[in-house]
């Protein structure tokens, strides 16, 4: 089966001070994947989706989108940050953040009209929180906020999603709602990229998987690559999961 | 003269007519700008940037040998800018954080300002005096146009706000989200700093370097108690900021000798700490009484389900009970034994207590609740 390459880095390599971040990865990721990235704390998972998403920039290296640089492919891709990385305080609604996922398609100076609206409340609505749509974001639960951040991604309507962790801190109803999305997003043809760090799933919710600690051990199809030897490889310890056939 | 008075002059007299616009609009204006400067968690950049001011005021005098105001504020302008840019400077290229990197900018350049002062000071230069007021403000030197300015600031500020507004509100919640988005965070990162420059240095003449930083601040924090909307909490910083303005002037011109700076810092103050207290969502009064108020219900609940649990042991509900065996459970106490007599769920005879029908009902659907949200 040939499968068109969403994402294609080539040596890439990041350091914040002196130490590298990342060191020359190289990484193809297909067209229609949902991509788990594993690997230890530190091992610069994070880094990878903010460099890709030019949100940091690489020492050297280079990122394609369906072969064209990142920017020009912009609108093809959308992020779900970690939840940690803003104020919940900031005085705005639930409908308010998810707006802002159409922001890019709007461009500079322009105010979002109906349209807009429209498509929030759809995202609402699919990630079952329209009921909070004008809820204050501090009064939401650590779920319901990541349940915000995703709707404000899918209200991108983009073809290659990056998330940085959209599970943690969510109880199990949330979890499975959450995933349920994701793997709707397959299904859709869309390629899903996910920073994730409970092993014990990756079989279940993923059929790709990158295993990563600076350096880019392994990446490739679940039910190929996912053992012990290459999980060994990426934490350092001898670590044993039992795979469920 | 006073207060009433004031406010009869205030539509009559030139001179006071001027000072309070002037004050409306600055803080108005410092209101505006300060919810953003709260929003990014950069309370303190105000305070450095007026403080790095002072040194531009100095040079600016120097140079010129004048004391005309825009000059001056041209002198303030430029050092309050190169400060937060050495500011930014330290943080993205040092590993330290921005609140040591603002400390180190506001003590360097105010050092260095009040050492120019007294350079200056001891020149036998006739018109040397007065340059000192631009530490705590002199409201009194403002004349017509000092407001003209200010209210020209203030008018682009507004359509430059109306128009980015979208872009402003996105890069305070979320920076690397939009940069994601392909907006240029860094131009409107700037954008907004400069208006925050520009803001202060128009309220150097007025407030002074040393309390410039209240007024941006002290607005934005009371309006941030009264709403959860971006918008209404800018409208609301600009008119308790002009506000401030008002009576700041008002009470210093009717007491004599009064500084007005200070006073309409002061006055900001008055609306910070009533807002703490009085706003009904964030407020610590109501606050507290909700939570008192929720507590006390729980206990009654607690108490009624206790209840509940030795009544129903028997089958006349209201089989009456001694009040003694209450005593080994935590949450009663005599209080709360008299509320549910009050409210009919409970009648007492003697040392003896029964449930009614209607305490038993209550309480069996607070048993079913209960274990409902369990589950």
């Amino acid at each position: 089966m040939k499968q068109n390459i969403a994402v294609k880095v080539d040596d890439l390599t990041v350091a914040y001070n002196y130490k590298p971040v990342l060191w020359d990865i190289d990484l193809e990721i297909p067209e229609g994947v949902l991509m788990a990235i594993v690997g230890p704390n530190g091992a610069g998972k994070s880094t990878l989706i903010k460099s890709i998403l030019g949100i940091l920039k690489p020492i050297a290296g280079s990122v394609t989108i369906y072969g064209k640089p990142y920017e020009e492919q912009r609108k093809l891709v959308a992020y779900v940050p970690q939840k940690g990385s803003v104020d919940w305080d900031f005085p705005t609604t639930a409908l308010d953040v998810v707006m802002m996922g159409t922001y890019g398609s709007l461009g500079w100076i322009k105010r979002p009209k109906q349209k807009e609206k429209k498509a929030a409340l759809e995202a609402l609505e699919k990630v079952g929180m329209l009921a909070f749509k004008g809820r204050q974001i501090s009064q939401l639960s650590g779920g319901q906020q990541q349940r915000i951040f995703l709707a404000r991604a899918l209200v991108q309507n983009a073809s290659i999603y990056f998330m940085d962790e959209p599970f943690q801190g969510v109880d199990a109803t949330t979890e499975i709602a959450i995933i349920n999305i994701l793997k709707e997003l397959r299904k859709a043809g869309k390629t899903v990229i996910v920073v994730h760090h409970d092993l014990q799933t990756v079989p279940e919710y993923f059929d790709w998987v990158t295993f990563l600690n600076v350096k880019k051990i392994a990446t490739g199809p679940v039910k190929d690559i996912f053992n012990d030897d290459n999980l060994t490889k990426t934490y350092g310890i001898n670590y044993k999961v039992s795979i469920q056939e | 003269m006073d207060i009433q008075e004031y406010f009869r002059l205030v539509f009559s007299d030139y001179t006071l007519r001027t000072i309070t616009l002037g004050t409306a609009i600055l803080g108005a204006v410092c209101g505006m700008l300060g919810s953003f400067a709260v929003l990014r968690k950069q309370s303190l950049l105000g305070d450095a940037i007026s403080h790095a001011a002072l040194p531009g005021i100095a040079i600016a005098f120097l140079i010129t040998g004048a004391k005309d105001s825009n000059t001056l504020l041209l002198g303030a302008l430029v050092s309050g800018l190169v400060g937060t840019f050495w500011i930014r400077g330290i943080v993205t290229k040092t590993h330290l954080k921005s609140d040591t990197a603002l400390g180190l900018i506001l003590s360097l350049f105010f050092g260095f300002g009040m050492l120019l002062l007294t350079f200056i000071q001891k020149q036998p230069n006739a018109n040397q005096a007065g340059l000192d007021k631009y530490l705590f403000g002199q409201a009194a030197t403002l004349v017509e146009s000092d407001v003209w300015l200010m209210a020209t600031v203030t008018g682009v500020c507004l359509i430059v706000l109306l128009l980015f507004w979208k872009e402003f509100k996105i890069l305070l919640f979320d920076a690397d989200y939009t940069k994601t988005l392909g907006f240029n965070t860094k131009f409107i990162d700037i954008l907004i700093t400069t208006f925050i420059v520009l803001a202060i240095v128009l309220g150097l003449q007025t407030v002074g370097v040393v309390l410039m930083s209240a007024m941006l601040l002290a607005p934005a924090a009371a309006a941030r108690q009264w709403t959860n909307s971006l918008s209404t909490m800018v409208i609301l910083a600009a008119v308790f900021g002009a506000f401030s303005g008002v009576f700041g002037t008002a009470i210093s011109a009717s007491q004599n000798n009064l500084s007005t700076g200070p006073v309409i810092v002061l006055v900001a103050a008055v609306f910070v700490l009533f807002s703490f207290v009085f706003s009904p969502s964030r407020g610590v009064l109501f606050k507290q009484i909700r939570f008192i108020k929720n507590r006390r219900d729980l206990e009654l609940h607690k108490t009624l389900a206790f209840m509940y649990n030795i009544a129903e042991t028997h089958d006349n509900i209201s089989h009456p009970h001694t009040i003694k065996i209450l005593n080994n459970f935590q949450g009663f106490t005599r209080g709360t034994l008299q509320k549910l007599v009050d409210k009919n769920y409970v009648t007492l005879d003697g040392n003896m207590w029964s449930l009614t029908e209607e305490g038993f009902k209550t309480a069996s659907n607070l048993y079913n609740q209960q274990n409902k949200s369990d589950e």
